[in-house]
C-alpha cells in the first residue's frame, strides 16, 4: 500500500509538472480504445438504423433543403471569392504576410462526458493521423475546443465551455478584442475583463482573433447573450453562447494552423521556436 | 488446491471492463454529476468477496485506467481506488455479514473517502470541485450498491469465482 501511495504521488507529480508520462497515458489509451468502440456501438446502430429506414418522403425533403442550402452557399461563395482576391491584392499592396488556408481533417466524437467536472470529448483520430496536442478543433458552425492529450488512435480535447479553457476573440462589429473563458456550463461561456463602458450589445458576434497563436484567425466563436453591468464591480459580467453546436456535432474538424507568412518576425513562429 | 483457488480470472477482468464501459457511457446532462462510481463498486465487491485475490495492486491498476478514461491527473484515481480497496480488505469480514442497509452506509463512507482523496489532489493542483459535486455521486453509488452487490454475488456464484 505504501509503495503504491508513493508511486501514485510520483506519477501525479511527473504528470502535473513535467509531462513525462504522456507515453504511458498514450499506451493505456490504446489499450482502452476497443472498450470505447464498444460503448459507441449502440449509437452507431441507432444512426445506421435511422439512415437505413428513412422514408422516401423524408429523403426527398432533405434533398430539397440541401439543394436550397447549396444554392445559397454557392451564391455566398461567389462573393467570398471576390472578397478573397481583393483581400490578397490589398495584402500584397501592403506587403504583409499572405494567409494560406490550413489543412483540415474530419474526426468523429467517440465519447463525451469523461469527467463530471470538466468539459471534454474524445475523438477517433490520434498521432497516427498527425494530430498534435494544442491543435484547434472546430465544427461546421464555429470553434469547439483544443486537443489536450494525443493517443495513437484517439485523442482528448477540451471544449470551449470548460472552465480551464480561454480563447482570444475579436468582435465583428467593433473590432474590440477580449478573452472568452468557459464556465463549465454546457452551452455558455463568459467574456472576461470587459470594462462596464465597453462598446458591446446583446447579440454581438465575435470571432477568434488568432492572438494566442493557437487558433487560426476568423473562426466564429460565439454571440453575446446577456450583459450585466454592476457599477460596484470593476468589470461587466458578459455571458455568451458558443456558435459551435457543442452538444450536437458528431463530426468535428481538426485544423492545422495556417502558416502565417514566412517572415522572420512572425510572432507565432518566434513563439513556437522559443517553446521548443 | 492452488488451481482451485484461482478460478475465474476472466470474470473479474470482464467485470472491470464492464465497469469501464459504464463509466464511459454517455448520460443526459442533468445526470452527469450523478453517475455512480461503477469502478469503485467493482473494486469494493471483489476486495470484499476475494480479499486474498483482488489486492490493492489490482485496484491501483484499474484506477490508472480510470485516470486515462477521465483524462485526469495520472495517478489520482489510482491512489483513491487503492485506498478504497485497502479499507475494504481491512473491513471485509464485517462487510460480508452486514445487512444491506448498513452495507450501503459503509460503502457510502468508503466512496466519500475516495472522493476526499480526489478533492484534495484537485485542490492541490487548483481545480477543486464543490462539495455537492462529490456528495451527489456518493449518494447515487450508495443507492445503487445493494443491486450491484446482488448482481455481482450472483455472477460470482454462477461462475464459481474463487
Amino acid at each position: 500500500m505504501f509503495i503504491l501511495v508513493v508511486l501514485s504521488i510520483v506519477l501525479m507529480t511527473l504528470d502535473h509538472r513535467f509531462h513525462h508520462v504522456d507515453s504511458l497515458r498514450a499506451g493505456i489509451s490504446v489499450l482502452i480504445y476497443p472498450v470505447r468502440l464498444m460503448v459507441d456501438i449502440p449509437t452507431e446502430i441507432g444512426e445506421w438504423a435511422s439512415d437505413t429506414f428513412k422514408t422516401r418522403k423524408t429523403l426527398q425533403e432533405e434533398n430539397l433543403s440541401l439543394k436550397t442550402q447549396n444554392q445559397l452557399l454557392k451564391a455566398e461563395l461567389q462573393k467570398f471569392n471576390y472578397v478573397k482576391t481583393e483581400n490578397m491584392h490589398l495584402r500584397a499592396l501592403l506587403k504583409s504576410s499572405k494567409e494560406i488556408s490550413g489543412k483540415v481533417l474530419i474526426a468523429e466524437l467517440l465519447s463525451v462526458d469523461l469527467d463530471p467536472y470538466k468539459r471534454q470529448v474524445v475523438i477517433n483520430k490520434g498521432s497516427n493521423d498527425g494530430v498534435f496536442a494544442g491543435q484547434p478543433m472546430v465544427d461546421a458552425h464555429g470553434v469547439m475546443g483544443i486537443v489536450t492529450h494525443v493517443g495513437l488512435l484517439s485523442s482528448t480535447a477540451l471544449l470551449v465551455t470548460d472552465p480551464n479553457h480561454s480563447l482570444p476573440i475579436q468582435f465583428l462589429r467593433t473590432g474590440l478584442r477580449a478573452v472568452v473563458s468557459g464556465t463549465g456550463d454546457k452551452n455558455r461561456f463568459e467574456l472576461l475583463y470587459l470594462p462596464n463602458s465597453a462598446d458591446i450589445k446583446v447579440g454581438d458576434e465575435f470571432v477568434t482573433s488568432g492572438l494566442g497563436c493557437v487558433f487560426p484567425t476568423g473562426y466564429p466563436a460565439g454571440k453575446i447573450l446577456e450583459i450585466n453591468t454592476d457599477p460596484s464591480l470593476p468589470f461587466a459580467s458578459v455571458i455568451a453562447e458558443p456558435s459551435a453546436k457543442l452538444n450536437q456535432s458528431r463530426e468535428v474538424l481538426l485544423v492545422w494552423p495556417e502558416s502565417r507568412g514566412t517572415g522572420e518576425n512572425n510572432p507565432c513562429r518566434l513563439n513556437q521556436e522559443a517553446k521548443s | 488446491m492452488k488451481t482451485q483457488e484461482r478460478r475465474g480470472s476472466s470474470v473479474i477482468i470482464i467485470s472491470f471492463l464492464v465497469s469501464f464501459m459504464l463509466l464511459m457511457m454517455p448520460l443526459p446532462d442533468f445526470m452527469r454529476l450523478a453517475r455512480p462510481e461503477w469502478v469503485a463498486m467493482v473494486v469494493i465487491y471483489w476486495s470484499m468477496a476475494l480479499p486474498q485475490r483482488v489486492s490493492v495492486g489490482y485496484s491501483w491498476t484499474a484506477g490508472l485506467v480510470v485516470d486515462v478514461i477521465r483524462d485526469s491527473l495520472l495517478g489520482q484515481h489510482a491512489l483513491a481506488l487503492a485506498l478504497v480497496s485497502f479499507i475494504t480488505i481491512r473491513l471485509h469480514q464485517r462487510l460480508r455479514v452486514y445487512p444491506p442497509g448498513q452495507q450501503a452506509a459503509t460503502v457510502f463512507l468508503i466512496i466519500l473517502i475516495n472522493f476526499l482523496i480526489i478533492l484534495w489532489i484537485r485542490g492541490i493542483i487548483g481545480a477543486a470541485p464543490s462539495l455537492w459535486q462529490i456528495l451527489i455521486p456518493t449518494f447515487t453509488t450508495a443507492l445503487v450498491w445493494p443491486f450491484v452487490f446482488i448482481l455481482m454475488r450472483y455472477v460470482r456464484r454462477q461462475f464459481q469465482v474463487s
